[in-house]
Protein backbone atom coordinates (compact mmCIF):
# COMPACT_ATOMS: atom_id res chain seq x y z
CA UNK A 1 0.00 0.00 0.00
CA UNK A 2 1.48 2.94 -0.90
CA UNK A 3 0.83 6.30 0.78
CA UNK A 4 -2.00 8.24 0.45
CA UNK A 5 -2.51 10.96 -2.18
CA UNK A 6 -5.85 12.31 -2.99
CA UNK A 7 -6.40 12.73 -6.75
CA UNK A 8 -8.94 15.61 -5.54
CA UNK A 9 -8.17 19.37 -5.04
CA UNK A 10 -8.60 20.82 -1.83
CA UNK A 11 -12.01 22.20 -0.59
CA UNK A 12 -11.53 25.50 -2.08
CA UNK A 13 -11.53 24.95 -5.21
CA UNK A 14 -13.52 21.99 -5.25
CA UNK A 15 -16.26 21.19 -8.47
CA UNK A 16 -19.63 23.18 -7.34
CA UNK A 17 -22.13 20.17 -6.62
CA UNK A 18 -25.64 19.87 -7.13
CA UNK A 19 -28.51 19.31 -4.38
CA UNK A 20 -29.70 15.63 -4.07
CA UNK A 21 -32.86 14.82 -5.07
CA UNK A 22 -35.65 12.11 -4.47
CA UNK A 23 -34.71 10.54 -8.05
CA UNK A 24 -31.13 10.19 -6.96
CA UNK A 25 -32.88 8.44 -3.71
CA UNK A 26 -34.44 5.95 -5.74
CA UNK A 27 -31.77 4.89 -7.64
CA UNK A 28 -29.65 4.50 -4.78
CA UNK A 29 -32.53 2.47 -3.23
CA UNK A 30 -32.96 0.22 -6.66
CA UNK A 31 -29.16 -0.71 -6.39
CA UNK A 32 -29.83 -1.07 -3.10
CA UNK A 33 -32.49 -3.92 -3.96
CA UNK A 34 -31.07 -5.60 -7.21
CA UNK A 35 -27.65 -6.11 -4.81
CA UNK A 36 -28.39 -8.44 -2.47
CA UNK A 37 -29.31 -12.49 -3.55
CA UNK A 38 -32.54 -12.46 -1.29
CA UNK A 39 -34.26 -9.97 -3.37
CA UNK A 40 -34.02 -12.60 -5.93
CA UNK A 41 -34.70 -15.37 -3.97
CA UNK A 42 -37.50 -14.01 -2.48
CA UNK A 43 -39.13 -12.94 -5.42
CA UNK A 44 -38.40 -16.34 -7.28
CA UNK A 45 -40.14 -17.97 -4.45
CA UNK A 46 -43.45 -15.82 -4.73
CA UNK A 47 -43.52 -16.39 -8.71
CA UNK A 48 -42.83 -20.12 -8.04
CA UNK A 49 -45.76 -20.13 -5.31
CA UNK A 50 -48.18 -17.77 -7.18
CA UNK A 51 -48.13 -19.62 -10.48
CA UNK A 52 -47.15 -23.35 -9.20
CA UNK A 53 -49.58 -23.19 -5.94
CA UNK A 54 -52.11 -21.85 -8.46
CA UNK A 55 -51.53 -24.48 -10.61
CA UNK A 56 -52.11 -27.25 -8.36
CA UNK A 57 -55.57 -25.59 -6.93
CA UNK A 58 -56.79 -24.97 -10.19
CA UNK A 59 -55.89 -28.67 -11.36
CA UNK A 60 -57.22 -30.10 -8.23
CA UNK A 61 -61.03 -27.61 -8.30
CA UNK A 62 -61.26 -28.55 -11.64
CA UNK A 63 -61.35 -32.36 -11.09
CA UNK A 64 -63.28 -32.22 -8.08
CA UNK A 65 -65.99 -29.79 -9.70
CA UNK A 66 -68.29 -32.82 -11.15
CA UNK A 67 -68.89 -34.15 -8.07
CA UNK A 68 -69.30 -30.84 -5.89
CA UNK A 69 -72.06 -29.74 -4.62
CA UNK A 70 -75.23 -27.53 -6.48
CA UNK A 71 -74.17 -24.70 -3.85
CA UNK A 72 -70.22 -24.86 -4.66
CA UNK A 73 -71.03 -24.83 -8.23
CA UNK A 74 -73.08 -21.59 -8.24
CA UNK A 75 -70.45 -20.05 -6.46
CA UNK A 76 -67.47 -21.61 -8.80
CA UNK A 77 -65.29 -18.46 -9.81
CA UNK A 78 -62.53 -20.06 -11.69
CA UNK A 79 -60.57 -16.49 -11.80
CA UNK A 80 -60.57 -16.49 -7.91
CA UNK A 81 -59.47 -20.27 -8.31
CA UNK A 82 -56.55 -19.91 -10.27
CA UNK A 83 -55.08 -16.72 -8.43
CA UNK A 84 -55.37 -18.30 -5.43
CA UNK A 85 -52.02 -19.22 -4.90
CA UNK A 86 -50.92 -15.49 -4.97
CA UNK A 87 -52.30 -15.52 -0.94
CA UNK A 88 -49.23 -17.90 -0.34
CA UNK A 89 -46.91 -15.92 -2.47
CA UNK A 90 -48.22 -13.04 -0.20
CA UNK A 91 -45.93 -14.09 2.47
CA UNK A 92 -42.51 -13.82 0.02
CA UNK A 93 -43.48 -10.39 -1.07
CA UNK A 94 -44.05 -9.58 2.78
CA UNK A 95 -40.29 -11.12 4.00
CA UNK A 96 -38.75 -9.33 1.17
CA UNK A 97 -40.35 -5.68 2.26
CA UNK A 98 -40.16 -6.32 5.83
CA UNK A 99 -36.33 -7.13 5.20
CA UNK A 100 -35.93 -4.42 2.86
CA UNK A 101 -35.41 -2.26 5.66
CA UNK A 102 -35.17 -4.13 9.14
CA UNK A 103 -31.83 -5.73 7.86
CA UNK A 104 -30.15 -2.44 7.54
CA UNK A 105 -31.18 -1.96 10.85
CA UNK A 106 -29.69 -5.35 12.18
CA UNK A 107 -26.56 -4.66 9.90
CA UNK A 108 -26.14 -1.14 11.27
CA UNK A 109 -26.52 -0.12 7.54
CA UNK A 110 -29.38 2.38 8.70
CA UNK A 111 -26.74 4.55 10.19
CA UNK A 112 -24.58 4.69 6.98
CA UNK A 113 -27.97 5.34 4.91
CA UNK A 114 -29.13 7.56 7.55
CA UNK A 115 -25.83 9.46 7.31
CA UNK A 116 -26.38 9.73 3.16
CA UNK A 117 -29.87 10.90 3.06
CA UNK A 118 -30.79 12.61 6.44
CA UNK A 119 -34.07 13.63 5.38
CA UNK A 120 -35.16 10.59 6.71
CA UNK A 121 -38.94 10.73 5.09
CA UNK A 122 -36.96 10.83 1.50
CA UNK A 123 -35.17 7.20 2.38
CA UNK A 124 -38.69 5.82 3.48
CA UNK A 125 -40.51 7.07 0.62
CA UNK A 126 -37.93 5.53 -1.82
CA UNK A 127 -37.75 2.34 0.02
CA UNK A 128 -41.49 2.06 -0.37
CA UNK A 129 -41.48 3.11 -4.14
CA UNK A 130 -38.66 1.42 -5.19
CA UNK A 131 -40.71 -2.45 -3.52
CA UNK A 132 -43.83 -1.33 -5.03
CA UNK A 133 -42.89 -0.81 -8.31
CA UNK A 134 -40.77 -4.18 -8.04
CA UNK A 135 -43.83 -6.14 -6.33
CA UNK A 136 -46.03 -4.44 -9.17
CA UNK A 137 -43.79 -5.94 -12.29
CA UNK A 138 -43.26 -9.15 -10.61
CA UNK A 139 -46.75 -9.63 -9.15
CA UNK A 140 -48.73 -8.76 -12.62
CA UNK A 141 -46.08 -11.04 -14.28
CA UNK A 142 -47.65 -13.48 -12.12
CA UNK A 143 -51.00 -12.96 -11.53
CA UNK A 144 -51.44 -13.45 -15.35
CA UNK A 145 -48.92 -16.31 -15.48
CA UNK A 146 -50.92 -17.83 -12.91
CA UNK A 147 -54.04 -17.24 -14.50
CA UNK A 148 -53.50 -18.23 -18.08
CA UNK A 149 -52.08 -21.53 -16.48
CA UNK A 150 -55.18 -21.98 -14.29
CA UNK A 151 -57.89 -21.65 -17.14
CA UNK A 152 -55.81 -24.35 -19.12
CA UNK A 153 -55.61 -26.64 -16.28
CA UNK A 154 -59.21 -26.16 -15.68
CA UNK A 155 -60.84 -25.98 -19.61
CA UNK A 156 -62.38 -29.16 -20.04
CA UNK A 157 -63.18 -30.38 -16.26
CA UNK A 158 -65.31 -27.14 -15.56
CA UNK A 159 -66.55 -23.59 -16.40
CA UNK A 160 -63.28 -21.54 -16.83
CA UNK A 161 -62.83 -17.63 -17.02
CA UNK A 162 -61.53 -15.28 -20.17
CA UNK A 163 -59.73 -12.18 -19.84
CA UNK A 164 -63.04 -10.52 -21.30
CA UNK A 165 -65.56 -11.81 -19.28
CA UNK A 166 -66.76 -9.05 -16.85
CA UNK A 167 -64.98 -8.29 -14.10
CA UNK A 168 -61.99 -10.89 -15.03
CA UNK A 169 -59.43 -8.09 -16.29
CA UNK A 170 -60.13 -6.23 -13.00
CA UNK A 171 -59.22 -9.06 -10.59
CA UNK A 172 -55.98 -10.54 -12.60
CA UNK A 173 -55.04 -7.25 -12.38
CA UNK A 174 -55.82 -6.70 -9.19
CA UNK A 175 -54.13 -9.79 -7.49
CA UNK A 176 -50.78 -8.08 -8.76
CA UNK A 177 -52.04 -4.53 -7.06
CA UNK A 178 -52.95 -6.27 -3.92
CA UNK A 179 -49.61 -7.69 -3.81
CA UNK A 180 -48.15 -4.53 -4.50
CA UNK A 181 -50.16 -2.66 -1.27
CA UNK A 182 -48.60 -5.66 0.91
CA UNK A 183 -45.62 -4.59 -0.39
CA UNK A 184 -45.46 -1.48 1.31
CA UNK A 185 -47.32 -2.34 4.50
CA UNK A 186 -44.45 -4.53 5.23
CA UNK A 187 -41.83 -1.86 4.18
CA UNK A 188 -43.71 0.40 7.09
CA UNK A 189 -43.99 -2.19 9.43
CA UNK A 190 -40.26 -3.31 9.11
CA UNK A 191 -39.41 0.37 9.61
CA UNK A 192 -41.70 0.67 12.50
CA UNK A 193 -40.42 -2.60 14.08
CA UNK A 194 -36.72 -2.40 13.13
CA UNK A 195 -35.84 -5.64 13.55
CA UNK A 196 -36.13 -8.50 10.84
CA UNK A 197 -37.76 -11.46 13.01
CA UNK A 198 -39.89 -8.86 14.45
CA UNK A 199 -41.14 -7.32 10.98
CA UNK A 200 -41.26 -11.28 9.64
CA UNK A 201 -43.38 -12.37 12.65
CA UNK A 202 -45.84 -9.20 12.45
CA UNK A 203 -46.65 -10.02 9.22
CA UNK A 204 -47.64 -13.26 9.39
CA UNK A 205 -49.55 -12.48 12.22
CA UNK A 206 -51.37 -9.51 10.17
CA UNK A 207 -51.77 -11.87 7.07
CA UNK A 208 -52.86 -15.58 8.82
CA UNK A 209 -52.75 -15.75 12.50
CA UNK A 210 -55.09 -13.29 12.69
CA UNK A 211 -57.45 -14.15 10.00
CA UNK A 212 -57.69 -17.38 11.09
CA UNK A 213 -58.39 -16.54 15.33
CA UNK A 214 -61.12 -14.89 13.47
CA UNK A 215 -62.43 -17.65 12.10
CA UNK A 216 -62.89 -18.90 15.37
CA UNK A 217 -64.97 -16.37 16.47
CA UNK A 218 -69.24 -16.27 16.56
CA UNK A 219 -70.61 -15.31 13.51
CA UNK A 220 -71.52 -12.10 15.05
CA UNK A 221 -67.85 -10.99 15.18
CA UNK A 222 -66.27 -13.14 12.79
CA UNK A 223 -68.31 -11.92 9.63
CA UNK A 224 -67.61 -7.96 10.62
CA UNK A 225 -63.57 -8.96 11.16
CA UNK A 226 -63.78 -10.73 8.08
CA UNK A 227 -65.46 -8.14 6.07
CA UNK A 228 -62.76 -5.52 7.11
CA UNK A 229 -59.75 -7.13 8.36
CA UNK A 230 -57.09 -5.50 5.69
CA UNK A 231 -55.58 -7.65 3.83
CA UNK A 232 -58.75 -10.22 3.60
CA UNK A 233 -61.22 -6.54 2.11
CA UNK A 234 -57.69 -6.28 -0.24
CA UNK A 235 -57.71 -9.36 -1.08
CA UNK A 236 -61.48 -9.16 -2.72
CA UNK A 237 -59.82 -7.26 -5.74
CA UNK A 238 -58.78 -10.59 -6.82
CA UNK A 239 -62.36 -12.36 -7.12
CA UNK A 240 -64.78 -11.98 -9.54
CA UNK A 241 -68.00 -13.72 -7.50
CA UNK A 242 -68.42 -11.36 -3.91
CA UNK A 243 -68.93 -13.71 -1.74
CA UNK A 244 -71.63 -13.30 1.71
CA UNK A 245 -69.75 -10.84 4.54
CA UNK A 246 -67.10 -9.52 2.20
CA UNK A 247 -66.51 -5.92 0.49
CA UNK A 248 -67.02 -5.27 -3.13
CA UNK A 249 -63.71 -5.33 -5.11
CA UNK A 250 -63.11 -1.24 -5.36
CA UNK A 251 -63.87 -0.79 -1.66
CA UNK A 252 -62.19 -3.63 -0.23
CA UNK A 253 -59.36 -2.58 -2.11
CA UNK A 254 -59.56 0.76 -0.69
CA UNK A 255 -59.66 -0.26 3.20
CA UNK A 256 -56.69 -2.42 2.78
CA UNK A 257 -55.24 1.01 1.00
CA UNK A 258 -56.28 3.38 3.69
CA UNK A 259 -54.51 0.55 6.48
CA UNK A 260 -51.34 0.50 5.05
CA UNK A 261 -51.51 4.27 4.65
CA UNK A 262 -51.72 4.65 8.37
CA UNK A 263 -49.21 2.16 9.26
CA UNK A 264 -46.78 4.27 6.92
CA UNK A 265 -47.88 7.48 8.39
CA UNK A 266 -46.95 5.94 11.73
CA UNK A 267 -43.57 4.33 10.20
CA UNK A 268 -42.68 7.76 8.37
CA UNK A 269 -43.71 10.00 11.54
CA UNK A 270 -41.30 7.51 14.32
CA UNK A 271 -38.36 7.45 11.87
CA UNK A 272 -38.33 10.83 12.06
CA UNK A 273 -38.08 11.04 15.33
CA UNK A 274 -35.91 8.64 16.33
CA UNK A 275 -32.69 8.26 17.07
CA UNK A 276 -31.41 5.78 14.41
CA UNK B 1 -15.82 23.98 10.53
CA UNK B 2 -17.71 22.51 12.73
CA UNK B 3 -19.10 24.21 15.82
CA UNK B 4 -21.50 22.90 18.90
CA UNK B 5 -23.25 24.51 21.49
CA UNK B 6 -23.90 23.82 24.99
CA UNK B 7 -24.42 19.85 23.39
CA UNK B 8 -26.13 17.81 25.69
CA UNK B 9 -27.48 14.32 25.49
CA UNK B 10 -29.87 11.76 27.81
CA UNK B 11 -30.62 8.56 27.38
CA UNK B 12 -33.25 8.28 29.98
CA UNK B 13 -31.40 9.13 33.66
CA UNK B 14 -27.59 8.63 31.57
CA UNK B 15 -26.31 11.93 30.68
CA UNK B 16 -23.69 10.79 27.79
CA UNK B 17 -22.95 14.16 26.84
CA UNK B 18 -23.12 17.17 29.37
CA UNK B 19 -22.85 21.00 27.73
CA UNK B 20 -20.34 20.22 25.36
CA UNK B 21 -19.08 23.47 23.31
CA UNK B 22 -16.49 23.54 20.49
CA UNK B 23 -15.12 24.53 17.27
CA UNK B 24 -13.28 22.02 15.03
CA UNK B 25 -11.24 24.16 12.51
CA UNK B 26 -10.54 23.72 8.66
CA UNK B 27 -6.74 22.83 7.97
CA UNK B 28 -5.94 20.82 11.16
CA UNK B 29 -6.17 16.92 12.53
CA UNK B 30 -8.21 17.25 15.80
CA UNK B 31 -8.41 14.44 18.08
CA UNK B 32 -11.50 14.35 19.77
CA UNK B 33 -9.99 12.08 22.46
CA UNK B 34 -11.38 10.28 25.84
CA UNK B 35 -11.86 6.84 28.14
CA UNK B 36 -14.41 4.27 26.38
CA UNK B 37 -18.14 5.93 27.20
CA UNK B 38 -16.97 9.02 27.27
CA UNK B 39 -19.92 10.14 24.78
CA UNK B 40 -17.16 10.41 21.89
CA UNK B 41 -19.51 8.18 19.56
CA UNK B 42 -22.64 9.86 21.15
CA UNK B 43 -21.49 13.55 19.95
CA UNK B 44 -20.29 12.63 16.03
CA UNK B 45 -23.76 10.60 16.08
CA UNK B 46 -25.39 14.09 16.75
CA UNK B 47 -23.10 15.93 14.01
CA UNK B 48 -24.46 13.68 11.76
CA UNK B 49 -27.82 14.11 12.17
CA UNK B 50 -28.22 10.49 13.56
CA UNK B 51 -29.00 11.54 17.24
CA UNK B 52 -30.98 14.61 18.24
CA UNK B 53 -29.37 16.04 20.86
CA UNK B 54 -31.27 16.68 24.00
CA UNK B 55 -30.19 20.00 24.38
CA UNK B 56 -28.02 22.32 22.51
CA UNK B 57 -27.18 22.45 18.69
CA UNK B 58 -24.28 21.98 16.52
CA UNK B 59 -23.76 22.82 12.96
CA UNK B 60 -21.48 21.48 10.10
CA UNK B 61 -20.29 24.76 7.87
CA UNK B 62 -23.34 26.79 9.79
CA UNK B 63 -25.99 24.13 8.83
CA UNK B 64 -27.57 21.66 10.46
CA UNK B 65 -26.77 18.08 9.31
CA UNK B 66 -30.15 17.66 8.14
CA UNK B 67 -30.56 20.33 6.32
CA UNK B 68 -27.23 20.00 4.17
CA UNK B 69 -28.57 19.84 0.14
CA UNK B 70 -25.95 17.16 -0.30
CA UNK B 71 -24.65 15.55 2.70
CA UNK B 72 -22.09 13.32 1.74
CA UNK B 73 -20.48 16.29 -1.02
CA UNK B 74 -20.10 18.41 2.39
CA UNK B 75 -19.06 15.77 5.46
CA UNK B 76 -17.73 12.01 4.93
CA UNK B 77 -18.07 9.91 7.81
CA UNK B 78 -17.20 6.34 9.25
CA UNK B 79 -18.81 5.32 12.57
CA UNK B 80 -18.64 1.67 12.01
CA UNK B 81 -17.05 -0.06 9.75
CA UNK B 82 -19.31 -3.09 9.89
CA UNK B 83 -22.41 -1.29 9.80
CA UNK B 84 -23.33 -2.87 5.98
CA UNK B 85 -25.08 -5.12 4.43
CA UNK B 86 -22.64 -7.82 4.30
CA UNK B 87 -24.28 -9.69 1.42
CA UNK B 88 -23.77 -6.60 -0.49
CA UNK B 89 -20.26 -6.83 -2.91
CA UNK B 90 -17.81 -4.03 -1.92
CA UNK B 91 -18.58 -2.19 -5.27
CA UNK B 92 -22.02 -1.94 -4.84
CA UNK B 93 -21.98 -0.63 -1.22
CA UNK B 94 -20.18 2.49 -3.00
CA UNK B 95 -22.46 2.63 -5.45
CA UNK B 96 -26.12 3.27 -3.63
CA UNK B 97 -24.37 5.51 -1.15
CA UNK B 98 -22.40 7.35 -4.49
CA UNK B 99 -26.25 7.25 -6.00
CA UNK B 100 -28.02 8.82 -3.01
CA UNK B 101 -26.21 11.59 -3.29
CA UNK B 102 -26.13 12.67 -7.22
CA UNK B 103 -22.21 11.38 -7.06
CA UNK B 104 -20.82 10.43 -10.54
CA UNK B 105 -20.64 6.52 -10.74
CA UNK B 106 -16.46 6.76 -11.59
CA UNK B 107 -16.13 8.14 -8.32
CA UNK B 108 -16.51 4.44 -6.72
CA UNK B 109 -13.71 3.40 -8.82
CA UNK B 110 -11.27 6.20 -7.74
CA UNK B 111 -12.33 5.57 -3.96
CA UNK B 112 -11.55 1.91 -4.32
CA UNK B 113 -8.45 2.41 -5.61
CA UNK B 114 -7.05 5.08 -3.05
CA UNK B 115 -7.83 2.97 -0.32
CA UNK B 116 -6.55 0.15 -2.08
CA UNK B 117 -9.56 -2.05 -2.53
CA UNK B 118 -10.13 -2.58 -6.47
CA UNK B 119 -8.87 -6.28 -6.15
CA UNK B 120 -11.88 -7.50 -3.96
CA UNK B 121 -14.41 -4.54 -5.43
CA UNK B 122 -16.91 -7.48 -6.56
CA UNK B 123 -16.56 -9.58 -3.26
CA UNK B 124 -19.52 -9.20 -0.87
CA UNK B 125 -18.67 -7.44 2.66
CA UNK B 126 -19.32 -9.98 4.87
CA UNK B 127 -16.05 -11.61 3.92
CA UNK B 128 -14.07 -8.90 4.76
CA UNK B 129 -11.75 -8.45 7.85
CA UNK B 130 -11.74 -5.58 9.93
CA UNK B 131 -9.46 -3.89 8.24
CA UNK B 132 -10.48 -3.99 4.78
CA UNK B 133 -13.61 -2.81 6.09
CA UNK B 134 -12.12 0.24 7.62
CA UNK B 135 -10.72 0.57 4.55
CA UNK B 136 -14.07 0.65 2.32
CA UNK B 137 -15.91 2.48 5.56
CA UNK B 138 -12.95 5.32 4.13
CA UNK B 139 -13.66 4.96 1.08
CA UNK B 140 -17.44 5.49 1.78
CA UNK B 141 -16.49 8.64 3.53
CA UNK B 142 -14.34 10.18 0.77
CA UNK B 143 -16.73 9.62 -1.93
CA UNK B 144 -17.98 13.18 -2.05
CA UNK B 145 -14.82 14.33 -1.80
CA UNK B 146 -15.96 16.47 0.88
CA UNK B 147 -14.61 19.23 3.10
CA UNK B 148 -15.36 17.84 6.60
CA UNK B 149 -14.16 14.67 7.52
CA UNK B 150 -15.21 12.74 10.62
CA UNK B 151 -13.76 9.15 11.35
CA UNK B 152 -14.49 7.20 14.51
CA UNK B 153 -11.62 5.49 15.62
CA UNK B 154 -10.06 4.85 11.79
CA UNK B 155 -7.19 2.65 12.99
CA UNK B 156 -8.81 0.08 14.97
CA UNK B 157 -8.24 -3.76 13.33
CA UNK B 158 -5.81 -2.20 11.40
CA UNK B 159 -2.23 -3.61 10.56
CA UNK B 160 1.29 -1.24 11.22
CA UNK B 161 0.78 -0.48 7.28
CA UNK B 162 -2.45 0.22 7.81
CA UNK B 163 -2.56 2.72 10.64
CA UNK B 164 0.46 4.30 9.12
CA UNK B 165 -1.49 4.53 5.64
CA UNK B 166 -4.56 5.98 7.95
CA UNK B 167 -1.84 9.16 9.65
CA UNK B 168 -0.87 10.06 6.37
CA UNK B 169 -4.31 10.18 4.52
CA UNK B 170 -6.03 11.99 7.98
CA UNK B 171 -2.52 14.47 7.67
CA UNK B 172 -3.02 14.85 3.75
CA UNK B 173 -6.53 15.94 3.77
CA UNK B 174 -5.78 18.22 6.50
CA UNK B 175 -3.59 19.92 4.71
CA UNK B 176 -5.75 19.85 1.64
CA UNK B 177 -7.37 22.57 3.88
CA UNK B 178 -10.13 20.38 4.88
CA UNK B 179 -11.67 20.26 8.29
CA UNK B 180 -11.00 16.33 9.74
CA UNK B 181 -12.41 15.42 13.30
CA UNK B 182 -10.95 11.85 14.27
CA UNK B 183 -11.82 9.96 17.53
CA UNK B 184 -9.53 7.88 19.40
CA UNK B 185 -8.99 6.19 23.24
CA UNK B 186 -5.19 5.97 22.42
CA UNK B 187 -3.50 9.63 23.19
CA UNK B 188 -0.12 7.87 22.10
CA UNK B 189 -1.92 7.57 18.17
CA UNK B 190 -3.38 11.38 18.59
CA UNK B 191 0.01 12.53 19.61
CA UNK B 192 1.44 11.26 16.37
CA UNK B 193 -1.79 12.21 14.07
CA UNK B 194 -2.92 15.52 15.35
CA UNK B 195 -2.33 19.11 15.98
CA UNK B 196 -4.84 19.72 17.98
CA UNK B 197 -7.50 18.02 21.13
CA UNK B 198 -10.19 18.11 22.33
CA UNK B 199 -10.32 16.01 25.51
CA UNK B 200 -13.49 14.47 27.15
CA UNK B 201 -14.42 12.48 29.71
CA UNK B 202 -17.73 11.35 31.29
CA UNK B 203 -19.61 13.57 28.45
CA UNK B 204 -18.03 16.75 30.03
CA UNK B 205 -14.99 18.61 27.85
CA UNK B 206 -12.01 18.42 29.56
CA UNK B 207 -9.25 20.31 27.58
CA UNK B 208 -9.35 21.73 24.14
CA UNK B 209 -5.96 22.78 23.24
CA UNK B 210 -3.19 22.33 20.81
CA UNK B 211 -1.30 18.90 21.48
CA UNK B 212 1.92 21.68 22.37
CA UNK B 213 -0.32 23.37 24.93
CA UNK B 214 -1.79 20.20 26.15
CA UNK B 215 1.50 18.54 27.29
CA UNK B 216 3.05 21.67 28.25
CA UNK B 217 -0.25 22.56 30.80
CA UNK B 218 -1.44 19.25 31.70
CA UNK B 219 2.40 16.83 32.07
CA UNK B 220 3.26 16.17 35.60
CA UNK B 221 6.80 17.13 36.38
CA UNK B 222 8.56 15.18 39.09
CA UNK B 223 11.89 14.23 39.67
CA UNK B 224 12.98 10.65 40.90
CA UNK B 225 15.46 10.76 44.05
CA UNK B 226 17.44 8.20 45.67
CA UNK B 227 19.28 8.80 48.59
CA UNK B 228 20.07 7.10 51.98
CA UNK B 229 18.82 10.79 53.77
CA UNK B 230 15.52 10.07 51.47
CA UNK B 231 13.46 10.61 54.81
CA UNK B 232 14.99 13.87 55.44
CA UNK B 233 14.76 15.36 52.12
CA UNK B 234 11.08 14.77 51.83
CA UNK B 235 10.76 16.73 54.72
CA UNK B 236 12.71 19.69 53.38
CA UNK B 237 11.00 19.21 50.09
CA UNK B 238 7.82 19.32 51.62
CA UNK B 239 8.72 22.33 53.66
CA UNK B 240 9.40 24.05 50.35
CA UNK B 241 6.16 23.31 48.76
CA UNK B 242 6.64 20.43 46.54
CA UNK B 243 4.81 16.69 46.86
CA UNK B 244 6.52 13.61 48.11
CA UNK B 245 5.62 10.52 47.24
CA UNK B 246 7.40 7.00 47.59
CA UNK B 247 8.33 5.28 44.23
CA UNK B 248 8.14 1.98 44.91
CA UNK B 249 9.03 -0.61 48.08
CA UNK B 250 12.84 0.94 48.55
CA UNK B 251 11.98 3.29 51.13
CA UNK B 252 15.11 5.28 49.72
CA UNK B 253 13.53 6.42 46.73
CA UNK B 254 11.08 9.11 46.26
CA UNK B 255 8.89 11.08 43.74
CA UNK B 256 9.31 15.19 43.99
CA UNK B 257 6.70 16.67 42.01
CA UNK B 258 6.63 20.64 41.91
CA UNK B 259 10.48 21.14 42.04
CA UNK B 260 13.10 20.73 38.97
CA UNK B 261 15.96 18.90 39.19
CA UNK B 262 18.20 21.70 39.73
CA UNK B 263 16.10 23.04 42.88
CA UNK B 264 15.80 19.55 44.34
CA UNK B 265 19.93 19.21 44.01
CA UNK B 266 20.13 22.39 45.69
CA UNK B 267 18.02 21.94 48.87
CA UNK B 268 20.06 18.56 49.01
CA UNK B 269 23.00 20.57 49.07
CA UNK B 270 22.22 22.97 51.26
CA UNK B 271 21.22 20.59 53.75
CA UNK B 272 24.19 17.90 53.15
CA UNK B 273 22.28 15.97 52.04
CA UNK B 274 23.65 12.47 49.89
CA UNK B 275 22.55 12.01 46.66
CA UNK B 276 22.44 8.68 44.61
CA UNK B 277 20.14 9.25 42.06
CA UNK B 278 18.81 12.91 40.79
CA UNK B 279 16.53 11.98 37.51
CA UNK B 280 14.03 14.67 36.17
CA UNK B 281 11.28 12.54 34.94
CA UNK B 282 8.76 14.41 32.44
CA UNK B 283 5.15 12.42 31.84
CA UNK B 284 4.52 11.50 28.66
CA UNK B 285 1.57 12.37 26.61
CA UNK B 286 0.17 9.25 27.47
CA UNK B 287 0.47 9.71 31.63
CA UNK B 288 -0.98 13.67 31.08
CA UNK B 289 -4.05 11.93 29.47
CA UNK B 290 -4.30 9.57 32.41
CA UNK B 291 -3.73 12.23 34.52
CA UNK B 292 -6.63 14.46 32.60
CA UNK B 293 -9.62 11.86 32.33
CA UNK B 294 -8.60 10.14 35.68
CA UNK B 295 -12.08 10.86 37.31
CA UNK B 296 -14.02 10.18 34.62
CA UNK B 297 -13.11 6.86 33.68
CA UNK B 298 -16.53 4.64 33.29
CA UNK B 299 -15.58 1.50 34.00
CA UNK B 300 -12.01 0.94 36.08
CA UNK B 301 -10.29 -2.25 37.32
CA UNK B 302 -10.04 -2.23 40.76
CA UNK B 303 -6.57 -0.73 42.00
CA UNK B 304 -5.21 -1.27 38.60
CA UNK B 305 -5.61 2.52 37.97
CA UNK B 306 -3.25 4.01 40.68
Amino acid sequence: MTDATLTRTGPDDRVAFRAATFTDVLRSEWTKLRSVRSTVWTLTVAVVLGVGLGALISAAAAHGYAKSSVSSKLSWDPTAVSLDGIGIATLAIAVLGALFISSEYSSGMIRTSLTAVPKRGRLLAAKALILAAVTFVVGEVTSFTAFFVGQALISGHAPHAALGDPGVARAVVGAGLALTALAVLSVATGALLRHPAAGIACMVAILFVLPAIAQALPDSWRNPVTEYWPTQAGGQIANVRIAPHSLPPWPGFGVMCLFVAIVYAIAWALLDRRDA
Amino acid sequence: MIEAHGLVKRYGATTAVNDLSFSIQPGLVTGFLGPNGAGKTTTMRMILGLDAPTQGSVTVGGRGYRDLPAPMREVGALLDAKALHGGRPARDHLLCLALSNGIPRRRVGEVLRLVGLEDVARRRAKGFSLGMSQRLGIACALLGDPAVLIFDEPINGLDPDGIHWVRTLLRTLAAEGRTVLVSSHLMSEMALTADHLLVIGKGRLIADASVDELVRSRSRQSVHVRSPQAAELAARARAAGATVTDAGPDPDVIEITGLDSAEVGKLAAAAGIVLFELIPVRASLEEAFMELTKESVEYQAAGAAR
